[in-house]
């Protein structure tokens, strides 16, 4: 689970991580209060969305292209005179205000978002400071070493994952243990290596330790501070902050999972994420079907090595029910585009006989305009295929995996 | 002989009483192995299945001198389960239960290795283990299953089974298959599946499903190349068509920062001398031409 930029802000400045003080606003009228509140001076008037890349992406209204949104936002070509960026800098409450207004409300663009683009709902107005040096601190579970892993590094600003391909070097790394968080030593390695001395490294050291420890309390995945900034006065602050949760442990942290912004969210991933399924979207025209993850990844490739296009990654887990998949049916056939659907499921604890059952019911129940293909293997596989043909319903019965891949190919390729 | 488990395997299920420990522990009995007894806290002093439930992994033991575990316990407390289990003196965890908190796995883990080192933990979020025709642990369909000579090893749950079915139906018998599951965070990766399938006179060649995420394939073909697996290995990668930042059901299935990317598992297989089937379908035929050599 993601959250925005002032939603972490509030997180880390709740475990006593220092961040610059701020003030989140969803009408452009209230961003002169905001500016003063601030005490005036330099203020930075930042749109709020998931997505990285704000300062370089626009934000721009119906009536600009989005493909030529994206290509700005890209860097690929240039930014005309007068849109707007993600991220301004501001130095009145007038500007403040026609900051706000020129992103709320709007699509922002960045080069993560795609062309589609994201809506903006709220800004956050936040105190600019003068920066001495832009550094680099992330935390995300290292598989290898089966534990959370600080990753610093004195290249701040830029994409880690420019640094981690050309210079790795660059980057130090401190392993946590969960049980101890960030012992004091790793703290003072972690500032030797940015290079913070005297009352900075001191400030850096009671960064660092609460930094890790929110993100064990608050069980994140993915913590990156990108900069972190040392100011001319010697202040250590997180300027920007991205944080991830682990969605398994949101069970026992309803203050992070109420951050949920559903408007961020695609609505359809949402929909099948409220039935206990697992869907992700793709391009393509081929919708499938599929029970465990690694099935429906290969199923995706299969389609793929075949000629044609996954329009989906769909799960429907170890012990779905009947409703779970009629509403699986009823994402998919609502997916625009959808030329042709295929349902792989070898039954182990899913059994056969109930995912026909279920199949039968979604086609009389919904509006199957489409070709549907259906490769059943495992526990009651019989029984499952004698229910389907005797059905006397239009649908395709395959043999193996290469025999379904190529029916759902050719069918897709037909109605197109 | 096999790895991991075997006839003289002596299970008992931590949370069998739930619906699910229920229907796999009697799936398990019915396919021959020996299970002795479970253990749902509180609900001590019963019996289900024909078998005594504990209030404690450790009343468990003394009791059945059970030697295995399978954890169904919901995952809110399913590390503290396979604590309790590696506390209680039982030498194979399998962690069934899908969802587990990472962090907890995180900390399970290094437990583990500080206290119990000579534990083995398979999962979480895993399938299960099974030797053909003598123990089955976990909850993959038994009847698709053939006794024979060739390992499996898999961070996928249908998918192993798909691979297991093409094995069966080409008349390829397996010693043992291993789920090792699709979490960040596991007890046992592909090396330390494949360093066991090395030391098993009886397993002849082995068939790997990796996928996205992470670099456990990565270390699996290192091992390869160093010469410390030398039986014939074939393998497959699912996710060749996810995208990037999206991910794939498994909380371990992606990529990020243009890391675990099948792409570069493959080239890191092919390039250790491992051959890959192209596509899903061709997992068994890729492993038959490989013990043909």
């Amino acid at each position: 689970m993601k959250v925005h930029e002032y939603q972490a802000k509030e997180l880390l400045k709740a475990a006593g991580v220092a961040v610059p003080a701020g003030v989140v606003i969803t009408e452009p009228s209230e961003a002169a209060k905001a500016y003063d509140s601030l005490g005036g001076g330099l203020i930075v008037v930042k749109a709020q969305v998931h997505a990285g890349g704000r300062g370089k992406g626009v934000a721009v209204g119906p009536e600009v292209d989005r493909n030529e949104a994206l290509a700005i936002a890209s860097g690929k070509k240039a930014r005309p005179e007068g849109m707007a960026k993600g991220v301004q800098l501001v130095r009145s409450a007038d500007e403040a205000v026609a900051a706000a207004k020129s992103l709320l409300g709007k699509t922002l663009v960045t080069y993560q978002t795609g062309a589609e683009g994201q809506m903006i709902s709220k800004v956050l107005v936040t105190v600019g400071h003068n920066i001495a040096r832009e550094l680099y601190l992330g935390l995300a579970i290292d598989r290898a070493l089966q534990c959370p892993v600080v990753m610093a590094s004195t290249e701040g600003g830029v994409e880690i994952e420019t640094v981690a391909h050309e210079s790795p070097e660059k980057i130090h790394r401190e392993p946590i243990d969960v049980g101890v968080g960030l012992a004091s030593f790793q703290a003072r390695k972690l500032c030797k290596a940015l290079g913070l001395t005297g009352d900075t490294a001191k400030k850096g050291e009671v960064f660092f330790k609460r930094f890790v420890q929110m993100f064990i309390d608050k069980d994140a995945s993915l913590a990156e501070i990108n900069p972190l900034i040392v100011t001319e006065s010697g202040d250590v602050l997180a300027l920007d902050c991205k944080l991830n949760f682990d969605d398994n442990a949101m069970f026992r942290h309803p203050d992070v999972a109420a951050m949920l912004d559903t408007t961020e969210e695609d609505p359809a991933e949402l929909r099948a994420s409220k039935s206990g399924l697992s869907y992700v979207r793709l391009d393509g025209d081929i919708a499938c079907l599929v029970n465990g993850a690694g099935l429906a990844m290969s199923t995706m490739d299969l389609i793929k090595y075949h000629g044609g296009e996954p329009a989906n990654f769909l799960d429907v887990g170890g012990g779905a029910n009947k409703e779970q998949v009629l509403e699986a049916f009823r994402i998919l056939l609502s997916t625009p585009n959808v030329k042709a659907v295929l349902v792989n499921i070898f039954g182990g604890i899913m059994k056969c006989d109930i995912i026909a059952t279920a199949l039968l019911a979604a086609y009389n129940e919904l509006d199957f305009n489409v070709p549907l293909v259906v490769r059943l293997e495992g526990t009651n596989v019989e029984l499952g295929r004698k229910l389907i043909e005797e059905s006397g319903r239009k649908i395709v019965t395959a043999s193996g995996l290469t025999d379904a891949a190529q029916k759902v190919v050719a069918a897709a390729k037909g109605a197109a | 002989m096999s790895i991991l488990v075997d006839k003289n395997t002596r299970l008992i299920c931590q949370g069998i009483t739930g619906k699910a420990g229920a229907f796999h522990s009697e799936q398990c009995r019915d396919y021959g192995t020996t299970l002795v007894g479970g253990v749902t806290p509180g609900r001590g002093g019963g019996t289900t299945l024909g078998v005594p439930v504990f209030d404690t992994c450790y009343e468990a033991v003394k009791a059945t001198d059970a030697n295995a575990t399978m954890i169904f316990v919901p995952p809110p407390g399913a590390a503290d389960a396979i604590l309790e289990a590696a506390d209680a003196g039982i030498a194979l965890i399998v962690a069934i239960t899908e969802g587990i908190p990472v962090l907890d796995m995180a900390r399970a883990v290094a437990y583990l290795k500080a206290h119990h080192p000579n534990v083995r933990l398979i999962g979480p979020n895993c399938p299960g283990v099974i030797t053909p025709g003598a123990c089955k642990i976990g909850i993959m369909p038994g009847y698709i299953h053939k006794p024979g000579r060739v390992g499996l090893v898999s961070r996928s749950g249908t998918l192993t089974y798909e691979g297991v079915w093409q094995l069966s139906s080409l008349g390829i018998g397996q010693s043992t298959c291993v789920g090792i599951g699709g979490d960040p965070v596991n007890g046992t990766s592909f090396v330390d599946t494949l360093l066991m399938f090395q030391a098993d006179p009886d397993t002849d060649a082995v068939l790997m499903m990796g996928e996205i995420g992470g670099n456990a394939e990565e270390q699996a073909a290192a091992l390869k190349a160093s010469g410390k697996f030398t039986k014939p290995l074939a393998a497959f990668i699912a996710g060749q068509t996810a995208p990037p930042g999206k991910r794939m059901g498994h909380a371990g299935a992606i990529i990020s920062g243009g890391s675990g990317k099948a792409s570069d598992k493959i080239a890191a297989l092919e390039a250790a001398g491992i051959r890959v089937a192209k596509s899903p379908a061709d997992m068994g035929t890729t492993l038959q031409a490989v013990l043909k050599g």
